[in-house]
């Protein structure tokens, strides 16, 4: 018998608190004028503050939910904490960006909720098919807002793209589950993990197939290769402030499906996801950095840039320890932080209609745009790995706990691989810094908005790389109980 | 385990056989004088108007989305209707608050105009 | 009585035949269709399976699938409306204005 209980709904609160403000923004939304439907946009950023308070309350009462489909526990508070960060950066980074380029609607900001609401399900469900619903409540958001400018030919064939392999991705995904159901009788996490280490190690043949099933799924959402190759044209052609979300949001929320499925119910037949993982960690950071080594679109460049570090991400799963997942968590963070700072910088620096892209738009940028250059700067180094800054220190986790782990093969490939990355992220800072020629790129100041969400991404890239124990010490705590008989995995 | 369907295979052959006689008697008995309106395609006896590959207007693809939205979403009414009684009244609540959830939706729709099919 | 292996044989095909259709095919509908028949496939294992368990949480999965894709058709239709309004075209071949 189900029977339902208030701690339920407090243990979702935050997800509860965000769909309410959505529909709340689609409801007033046709009653605004077109001036004043910024409004929304303050009123989506203060449901992402209220439910980052739920989130405080529901982190005093950890416990399954609904059937034990959902879980509050460490895992998902600190998800839940991390897309609600991104989801306030990307607001902020859209303000002026929708008002400028005449695509000031209000469903906007309902479309961003709505797609943390989603990204919070997955991070928090422990039943294959709230994972699935998740997922497809995040995607079909994104889906939209990838295609946000109607009137835009790229936007339009980003959204395309996105949707046909999105939706072709998440039927795989879900064919998986259904062979996970139908050889186990379970879709719940728990029951799968205990039933499949009851029955012995290794698996059948059919649960590799379900299991590269609902990898392939997956590795379309955080876009590792083979799969990846709908990255760049969407990256390129969705709204500036969009690809800041997409490129992080729905990215992040898979990898805790991932961490989820692959490390803590498939723990038994560990071997494949490894072999998987590997192969996968391998392919992404080479065709990642390599592939970003030609590109002369700012974006294009970024896209290939977050294949490869989902490359680098994938390397801390592979090595399937509480010291991988916890340099993984930590990771996301700082991913979040310079990728989303970058992408929203690139907005104004674009101009109307996104037209100054290329790198060579750029040049002179230091001498006319200080601020603007530094604050791009610190982005690339961090996403480049320089040390002093938090992007360093997520790899060096990540490396460390794959070492640990015996993967010296991978480790190698990923230092190599980071080492070429330096190439193309100093190229952008020396176009700015060290050629003469008057910038393309636009000088109109950045809107206040603008300037905290980037203070808050500088910053929090200082602090992490300076005192990353401030957030590694709670990445410990959150991995720990779940994963410590992932040790154990090989 | 084959021999199962042999109902089924002679009802097949039965009504192929049929339709076959039926089609092959008119064509043999039947008188024929064809005029132009008899060769022209039945349109419910109205003189068909235009070609059938005519372009519609786009509030039909519109109004069809939402149709497809709002009457699937219905579909979860059932399987509650069935396990309602056991639910109780936090079954009853939470079905409210899936209506109510459609019901912001609707208004938005409303308000919008997609509903306005003079549009 | 069917046994299971031939519904979810039946199953494989539908998705083989989405999936190379997806592929294969040049017409944005009709890589769209492709997908749904994808769907479809994952509901009929959903439903077999729940019959070979003997366990109603199958069926319940389906409705959640149907429900799902159908949100889906909708935001893809209205996807495909923008593009044709856009570019006059339904082919993705059409679509490559982002090589490099």
């Amino acid at each position: 018998m189900i029977t339902v209980q208030a701690s339920d709904f407090i243990r979702i609160l935050p997800q509860e608190i965000l769909s309410a403000f959505a529909i709340l923004v689609m409801v007033f939304e046709p009653f605004l004028p077109s001036s004043r439907k910024v409004v929304l946009g303050w009123f989506s950023l203060l449901g992402v503050v209220a439910a980052g308070a739920a989130a405080v309350r529901t982190s005093y009462s950890l416990g399954p939910a609904f059937n034990a489909s959902i879980a509050a526990d460490p895992f998902s508070i600190y998800f839940i904490a991390l897309f609600l960060l991104v989801a306030a950066l990307c607001l902020l980074g859209s303000f002026n960006y929708l008002q400028r380029d005449n695509i000031n609607h209000g469903e906007f900001y309902a479309l961003i909720l709505m797609g943390t609401v989603g990204m919070c399900f997955m991070a928090a469900s422990t039943e294959l098919i709230m994972i699935f619903l998740g997922l497809e409540i995040s995607s079909l958001s994104t889906y939209v807002l990838a295609g946000f400018k109607r009137h835009d030919g790229l936007s339009n064939e980003a959204s395309l793209k996105y949707f046909l392999l999105g939706s072709f991705a998440t039927a795989f995904f879900l064919y998986g589950i259904a062979f996970v159901y139908g050889l186990t009788g379970t879709t719940n996490l728990m029951t799968l993990s205990e039933r499949l280490s009851r029955t012995g190690t290794g698996g059948t043949p059919l649960l590799w197939v379900a299991i590269v099933l609902m990898f392939i799924g997956l590795g379309f959402k955080v876009s590792t290769a083979p799969f990846h190759v709908w990255t760049p044209d969407v990256y390129q052609g969705a709204p500036a402030p969009v690809t800041a979300f997409l490129s992080v949001g729905p990215k992040a929320a898979a990898f805790a499906v991932i961490l989820r499925i692959f490390l803590g119910a498939f723990h038994a037949v560990g071997s494949v996801s490894f072999q998987m993982l590997w192969l996968s960690a391998i392919l992404t950071m080479v065709v990642g950095n390599l592939a970003a080594l030609w590109q002369s679109n700012v974006k294009r460049l970024l896209a290939y840039s977050a294949i490869a570090h989902a490359g680098y991400v994938l390397v801390g799963i592979a090595a399937g320890s509480a010291e991988g997942v916890s340099a993984v968590l930590f990771y996301l963070t700082v991913y979040a932080l310079m990728n989303v700072g970058a992408f929203i910088l690139i907005a104004p620096i674009a101009g109307t209609g996104e037209r100054a892209l290329r790198v060579e738009d750029y040049t002179g940028l230091g001498y006319t745009r200080p601020g603007v250059a530094a604050c791009l700067t610190v982005f690339m180094l961090s996403l480049g790995g320089i040390p002093t800054t938090a992007g360093f220190l997520g790899k060096f986790y990540l490396f460390r706990a794959a070492i640990h782990a015996h993967l010296i093969g991978l480790v190698i490939v990923a230092v190599l691989t980071s080492v070429v990355s330096v190439y193309y992220y100093l190229r952008l800072v020396v176009v700015m810094y060290m050629r003469e020629g008057q910038p393309q790129a636009t000088s109109e100041p950045l809107p206040l908005a603008l300037r905290v969400a980037l203070a808050t991404s500088v910053i929090g890239i200082f602090v992490l790389g300076l005192f990353p124990l401030l957030l590694k010490k709670k990445g410990e705590a959150e991995a720990s109980p779940r994963h410590t008989k992932l040790a154990q995995v090989r | 385990m084959l021999e199962a369907y042999l109902p089924v295979l002679v009802h097949f052959l039965v009504v192929l056989a049929l339709g076959l006689i039926i089609l092959g008697l008119s064509a043999w008995v039947g008188v024929k004088r064809p005029s132009p309106e008899k060769l022209a395609p039945y349109e419910c006896g109205m003189p068909p108007v235009g070609d059938a590959r005519e372009r519609f207007s786009i509030s039909f693809y519109l109004v069809g989305m939402l149709f497809i939205l709002f009457d699937v979403e219905v579909a979860f009414l059932f399987p509650w209707a069935v396990v309602y009684k056991s639910l109780k009244w936090p079954g009853f609540l939470e079905m409210f608050l899936y209506i109510a959830i459609l019901l912001a939706g609707y208004l938005y729709i409303w308000k919008k105009g997609a509903l306005d099919w003079s549009r | 009585m069917v046994p299971v292996s031939h519904v979810l044989a039946l199953s494989v095909i539908l998705f083989g035949l989405g999936a190379a259709g997806f592929i294969v095919r040049r017409n944005i509908i009709t890589i769209f269709m492709c997908i749904e028949l994808m769907l479809n496939a994952v509901n009929l294992a959903f439903i077999a399976f729940s019959r070979y368990l003997g366990d109603p949480d199958g069926q319940i999965f389906v409705f959640f699938v149907i429900v799902v894709a159908a949100a889906e058709a909708a935001m893809g239709l209205a996807i495909i409306i923008a593009v044709q309004r856009n570019r006059q075209t339904l082919s993705i071949d059409d679509l490559d204005s982002m090589k490099l």
